[in-house]
């Protein structure tokens, strides 16, 4: 069957409503604020026959964009294979097992089969971040795990919900591994009726066009977006072009793991070669499979976010050399920080090969943590134990147009920061400060955006403070001339003392009392290009406002500035910026 | 006063483009006018609309505006300069947001605070989240930056403390001293505007407060002074983004609850005419050139929400009618992209250069271009355009931009357009009612601005919506959105108990003391009204979620059962899920004071006198018109000749001075009360 393009055009926007319909229906409804108010989930449509992505919801968490099909594309597998049972009209699976196409185990993927006239024509699947999922500390961030079952409860494809009833007694065992788990069922419900919302909306959509067209168009999409896709790889010069990037340590051994990267253009396909990177790593900072090759998936798409997410635009991507590195590590090695951290570490790297091709399209390396800072402890006044999330962003990278955004969420996510305000009503704590961090931006001619400089006090009770943060051994890069963003920084003062965690940006259970604080400074942007060609107008309105120092503007970016409020000294700038060495 | 005088009303709204006025008097005789809008000073655009409609400032008693002068002011950044005084360790919190970014893919973008860093000055000071003191304010402090921020040049400052909400002590102190020495009353404490948590968002409200207030009072002083030399003698109301209405010498103190008004005071209007039509269920669709502006309204009343974002990271938490943004307009660009589909938007050729049929230099293919090419739109009225197009040329760009790569002839191309347009409209109309937890068949599309009618009827069809109304005069909707403004005060207090704790006498003080505010405000406005009504509702959540849900109530005393019961109803009304296992909590509660004006009587918004006894003789033509492929000789009516009643079966094209309406064949419209049209979709015998 052949479809002319407006066919294709309304079946396109018909299944991409299909899934924009499926996350609203999974925010709004969902119990956890992590899902409801940070929107950490995905919805999608998969093939029947290999679980390949069809369309997915314009919203969701960029880390899953590849991860979903991955899962999906197993469970197919080993229903087919006997691993797992075979489903009926109104099963529903549920899945974290992160060796099995996932993340971290705190993102749970439900899956079920969109039955038409007796056969799975498609397949629904949506991802949400759980607030817990048991293991060795609240919420699953463990800095220190060396396997994964100190990470909570590892759930293969089962069906939790069968032929439209929840089955009580896999609930039952999930309730007894993880904590707050009375609230969970929200959640639960909430996910299991997203999924009924896709499937009724994409039944309507097969009874207005017939399922023989909307087959073949899916066909078609799936041909065309490669196509697209390809159209911006031939763009791309040969190569090969080389990136690399750092992740600080594992959390358990101080050494920092590699991401080698060499992408090479093959025709109109790229490939992705990550040989040489680091072995997988006692700690959780191991990546799996499908993360890996969401994070380059996602690094594609916010390069070229015009491509829709389609496994046809995937195609063209192939990723090689992760086998035996800790980009693809497998049972039991822990992974919490696979879907955080080293995911946009991935990213990094392939901003960082692309740049000097794509000059135009790529920005310098953003903050690139998810910066979390958990405290846990027990407030006296209210009676209760309580664990306290800071995640925090940091500045974007400088860019051919212009400088990096302050204070941007993390590559991988698109979640608000919680307000100040309600930290405080909910946990014994208080702020001496959350400000922009001066001087973090890296120098370039369009400079780094700025990271965030905050500080914590505890006001009674004890607690233990962890960290699963990222870059405070290397700030984000700067490229084509321009400087690094300022690494992330952790003090933790006890007692009036300063203490660093021995992993910089990584360290578990450092111990609390009233009076005692936690500051911490996140990563500024890379800077894009030479400092030195910046229009010094611009370096004098960053020092007017406080953002770079008189001297950071003459040492970095060769500015002379006189009197108050300061002015381009235009023959000393001039002067300074011809000199052959440059200071720094 | 004079008996006969009274109730001579007129409605004057600035938009982006026009000025539109409706003006109607005693015995419900209607004026209108609509002339261009003059961005440098909006009141020599408004004096203009008042003499082009021939009116007599002298006979008039009221004149109700809405103005864009504070939407510019915040879109465009050019803003009164203004500073900040803040808790110490603070001062960036107005640039930091919330740690976002512009879109989900795409790690660029950029933010502008409203406030700049240098004017952000902090001072010693610290309250706790439950109101209590933990530094004492450092009162000598607050002197010196104030005097500091008047040296730097500021003409209005804002007082921004963390937890003034919950005690707001420092910063009435703090207002207190800089009262003492700020040279004009352009001083904003943080906590007035909304008294709610979260320190972005009431500081971003407050600092966008404080840097339009000189604007829009230097403004209204302006007009006020125009409108006087005119011989006006009455009182001159604001329009607020809540839909009410409230006295120019006022408005300026809360002067951001004015930078949403436009797209509300179209809502209000709509509401009205819905109620008086009998459709008290709408989703409302204004399609200008630019953008479709979508609300919901469910039993004449207009939705408020006090969670509005203007554009990236630019919250204003006052109570603002809901209306939401989706994309499309008129002129909205159509390209073929590198897989070989067609999309449309979101690039727009806005009004400059604007679509190519507007003859101003555009040359992509746009919406109403499209309309054009299929005979939706009249291709007669190009040559009344300066410096012209032909329809050839037309043809031509679509022909070679769209038909050459989609396989397709010119016009077929521009079918393609409007069918994906209204196909995308239609989705996100879609997705802001099931946002708002309602199936969109259970509504009627209510269609206005110059392009809603022309799509009114497809997006109904693709919507499954069964009934369309177009009101009288569709592309004047906000200026009669002016005239029948109630006026409206809202007020939100934070409660944040969980229902088991919540005390209903504390709950019902608390109402009774925002609806005993709300009507001193109103007895204090020099205009007359038939009676007060009170709108009570509470934002409630489940303890552990974080969205709110909005809960009506019918009575201010209500007890915690009753409360539960309606939560949950709610909730399922809005989720389809029932969580009787966990518990709510009650977040705010909410009173709004309308006081209520006399019906306003809309019956000659089309002058009776020029309609034809005859549907016949309102015809003043046919022309091909495409539909489904293939082009329909299609009898073209004049809106103004059509008899009061009439019923016809489409298609049909019905033209008035300020929209155009397209009935799609099988569809039957039908005349009714008011110069209304209602549509009924497949409804053709």
């Amino acid at each position: 069957m052949t479809l002319d393009p407006i066919t294709l055009t309304v079946i396109q926007a018909g299944l991409q409503q299909v899934c924009d319909e499926m996350d609203l229906a999974f925010s709004r409804a969902a119990f956890s604020p992590v899902i409801a108010e940070a929107n950490d989930r995905s919805d999608g449509i998969y093939a029947a026959e290999d679980g390949a992505l069809i369309a997915q919801g314009a919203g969701g968490l960029p880390v899953f964009v590849g991860t979903m099909q991955e899962s999906t594309r197993i469970l197919i597998g080993m229903i087919r294979e006997g691993r797992a049972r075979p489903p009926r009209p109104g099963d529903v699976y549920i899945v974290n097992d992160p060796y099995l196409g996932g993340t971290h185990l705190m993102d749970v993927r439900f899956a079920r089969p969109f039955w038409r006239g007796g056969e799975i024509f498609c397949w629904l699947s949506n991802t949400g971040h759980w607030p817990d999922t048991g293991g060795a500390v609240p919420g699953g961030f463990s800095a220190s795990a060396t396997a994964v079952e100190q990470e909570g409860l590892r759930l293969p494809p089962v069906r939790l919900i069968k032929e439209g009833e929840l089955d009580p007694e896999i609930y039952a065992i999930i309730c007894s591994n993880i904590r707050v788990a009375d609230q969970r069922i929200g959640d639960v419900k909430a996910q299991a009726a997203a999924l009924e919302v896709g499937a009724e909306r994409l039944a309507a959509l097969l009874d207005r066009y017939g399922d023989d067209t909307v087959r073949a168009a899916i066909a078609e999409l799936r041909l065309r977006a490669a196509a697209q896709m390809r159209a911006f790889i031939a763009e791309i010069p040969e190569g090969p072009h080389e990136g690399t990037a750092w992740v600080d340590s594992d959390g358990v051994v101080d050494e920092p793991l590699a991401i080698r990267l060499k992408v090479t253009r093959r025709g109109a396909d790229l490939v992705f070669d990550f040989s040489g990177s680091s072995p997988p790593c006692q700690g959780p900072m191991n990546s799996v499979r499908a993360t890996t090759l969401s994070s380059v998936y996602l690094a594609m798409r916010h390069i070229f976010p015009e491509v829709p997410m389609s496994a046809g635009a995937f195609e063209p991507l192939h990723v090689t050399g992760i086998e035996g590195s800790f980009l693809d590590a497998r049972y039991p090695r822990p992974v919490s920080g696979c879907a955080a951290e080293v995911s946009q570490r991935i990213a990094e790297a392939v901003f960082a090969a692309l740049v000097r091709a794509l000059p135009e399209r790529v920005t310098a390396a953003p903050a690139g943590t998810s910066g979390n800072f958990a405290l846990g402890g027990h407030d006296p006044a209210r009676g209760r134990d309580y664990v306290m999330y800071q995640i925090s962003g940091g500045g974007y990278g400088g860019n051919a147009d212009h400088d990096g955004l302050t204070n941007g969420c993390s590559t991988i996510g698109i979640s608000k920061a919680p307000p100040v305000e309600i930290m405080e009503q909910q946990f014994p704590v208080l702020y001496r400060r959350y400000a922009l961090r001066e001087g973090s931006g890296g120098a370039g001619r369009h400079r780094g955006g700025f990271g965030l400089d905050y500080e914590v006090e505890l006001r009674r009770g004890t607690a233990r403070a962890s960290f699963v943060m990222d870059h405070g051994r290397f700030g984000p890069q700067g490229v084509l001339g321009g400087r690094d963003g300022a690494p992330n920084e952790v003090t933790v003062w006890r007692n009036g003392t300063p203490y660093v965690p021995r992993h910089l940006s990584k360290e578990q259970d450092i111990p609390l009392a009233p009076g005692d604080r936690v500051r911490v400074r996140t990563p500024g942007g890379g800077g894009y290009g030479d400092p030195f060609t910046r229009d010094p107008a611009l370096v004098a309105e960053d020092v007017r406002l406080g953002r770079y120092s008189a001297d950071e503007a003459r040492e970095l970016f060769g500015v002379v500035l006189a009197g108050a409020p300061p002015q381009v000294d235009a023959a000393a700038t001039a002067r300074l910026r011809a000199a052959p060495t440059r200071a720094g | 006063m004079d008996e006969r005088r009274r109730g001579r009303v007129a409605g004057v709204d600035v938009g982006g483009t026009f000025t539109d006025l409706v003006l109607i008097d005693e015995t419900g005789a209607v004026r209108l006018a609509k002339v261009p809008s003059t961005t440098d000073n909006q009141a020599r655009g408004v004096m203009a609309a008042f003499a082009e409609a021939g009116a007599d400032l002298a006979a008039l008693d009221l004149i109700v505006h809405g103005t864009t002068t504070t939407t510019n002011a915040v879109l465009e950044r050019k803003l009164a300069r203004t500073g900040l005084i803040t808790t110490a360790g603070f001062r960036d919190v107005l640039e930091l947001g919330r740690r976002t970014r512009p879109r989900p893919y795409g790690m660029t973008g950029t933010f502008t605070p409203v406030i700049p860093r240098d004017l952000r000055l902090e001072v010693p000071e610290r309250m706790d989240a439950a109101g209590e003191v933990v530094t004492p304010l450092d009162e000598e402090a607050v002197r010196a930056a104030g005097r500091r921020l008047l040296d730097a040049g500021c003409v209005s400052v804002v007082v921004h403390f963390l937890h003034a909400y919950a005690n707001p002590a420092h910063e009435l102190r703090a207002g207190e001293i800089l009262r003492a020495f700020w040279p004009n009353d352009h001083i904003t404490l943080g906590h007035a505007l909304l008294a709610e948590s979260r320190e972005f968002e009431r500081g971003v409200t407050a600092a966008v407060n404080a840097s339009v207030q000189p604007l829009l009072e230097r403004y209204l002083a302006r007009l006020r002074d125009d409108l006087a030399a005119g011989g006006y003698a009455g009182e001159l109301l604001v329009m607020n983004g809540n839909g009410g209405m409230v006295s120019s010498r006022l408005v300026a103190r809360e002067a951001a609850k004015t930078v949403m008004s436009g797209p509300a005071s179209g809502v209000m209007a709509a509401a009205y005419t819905g109620r008086r039509a009998g459709f008290p269920d709408l989703l409302t669709c204004d399609m200008g050139g630019t953008s479709t502006d979508v609300a919901l309204i469910r039993g004449a009343e207009p939705p408020v929400s006090n969670e509005i974002e203007i554009e990236y990271a630019m919250p204003i938490h006052v109570p603002m009618v809901d209306v939401r943004t989706v994309g499309a307009g008129g002129g909205s660009i159509a390209r073929v992209n590198a897989a070989g589909l067609l999309e449309v938007g979101p690039e727009s050729a806005g009004s400059q250069p604007g679509p190519i049929c507007y003859g101003r230099g555009g040359t992509e293919p746009t919406i109403s271009d499209a309309n054009l090419l299929l005979g939706r739109l009249d291709p007669a009225r190009l040559k009344s355009v300066e410096g012209g197009v032909t329809l050839a040329e037309v043809e031509r760009i679509f022909a070679e931009r769209l038909g050459a790569p989609l396989g397709l002839s010119a016009v077929e191309a521009a079918e393609a357009v409007i069918r994906v347009a209204n196909l995308k409209m239609a989705g996100a109309i879609r997705m802001v009612s099931v946002s708002l937890g309602a199936d969109p068949r259970d509504f009627a599309l209510f269609a206005f601005g110059g392009a809603g009618p022309l799509h009114a009827t497809a997006l109904a069809r693709e919507l499954g919506v069964p009934r369309v109304l177009v009101p009288a005069r569709p592309g004047i909707t906000n200026a009669l959105g002016c005239v029948i403004a109630d006026l409206r005060h809202d007020f939100v207090t934070t409660l944040n108990a969980p229902l088991a704790l919540l005390d209903p006498a504390h709950l019902a003080a608390v109402l009774a003391a925002q609806a005993a505010e709300g009507e001193r405000l109103i007895a204090r406005e020099r205009v007359e009204i038939t009676g007060v009504r009170r709108l009570y509702s509470l934002d409630m959540q489940f303890l552990g979620q974080t969205h709110l849900m909005r809960v009506p109530l019918d009575h201010p005393a209500p007890t915690r059962e009753e409360l539960q019961a309606r939560f949950e109803e709610a909730y399922w009304q809005r989720f389809r899920v029932r969580l009787p296992e966990i518990r709510a909590a009650v977040v705010n509660a909410n009173c709004s004071v309308i006081g209520r004006r006399a019906e306003v009587d809309l019956s000659a918004l089309i002058d009776p006198a020029a309609r034809r006894p005859k549907l016949a003789e309102a015809q003043t033509g046919a022309r091909p018109v495409r539909f489904d492929g293939a082009a329909r000789e299609t009898p073209v009516y004049r809106r103004e000749w059509l008899p009061e009643a009439f019923r016809l079966s489409g298609p049909a094209v019905i033209e008035q001075m300020d929209s155009t309406i397209l009935i799609e064949p099988g569809d039957l419209a039908e005349g009714i009360a008011d110069g209304n049209i209602l549509i009924t979709i497949g409804g053709a015998p």
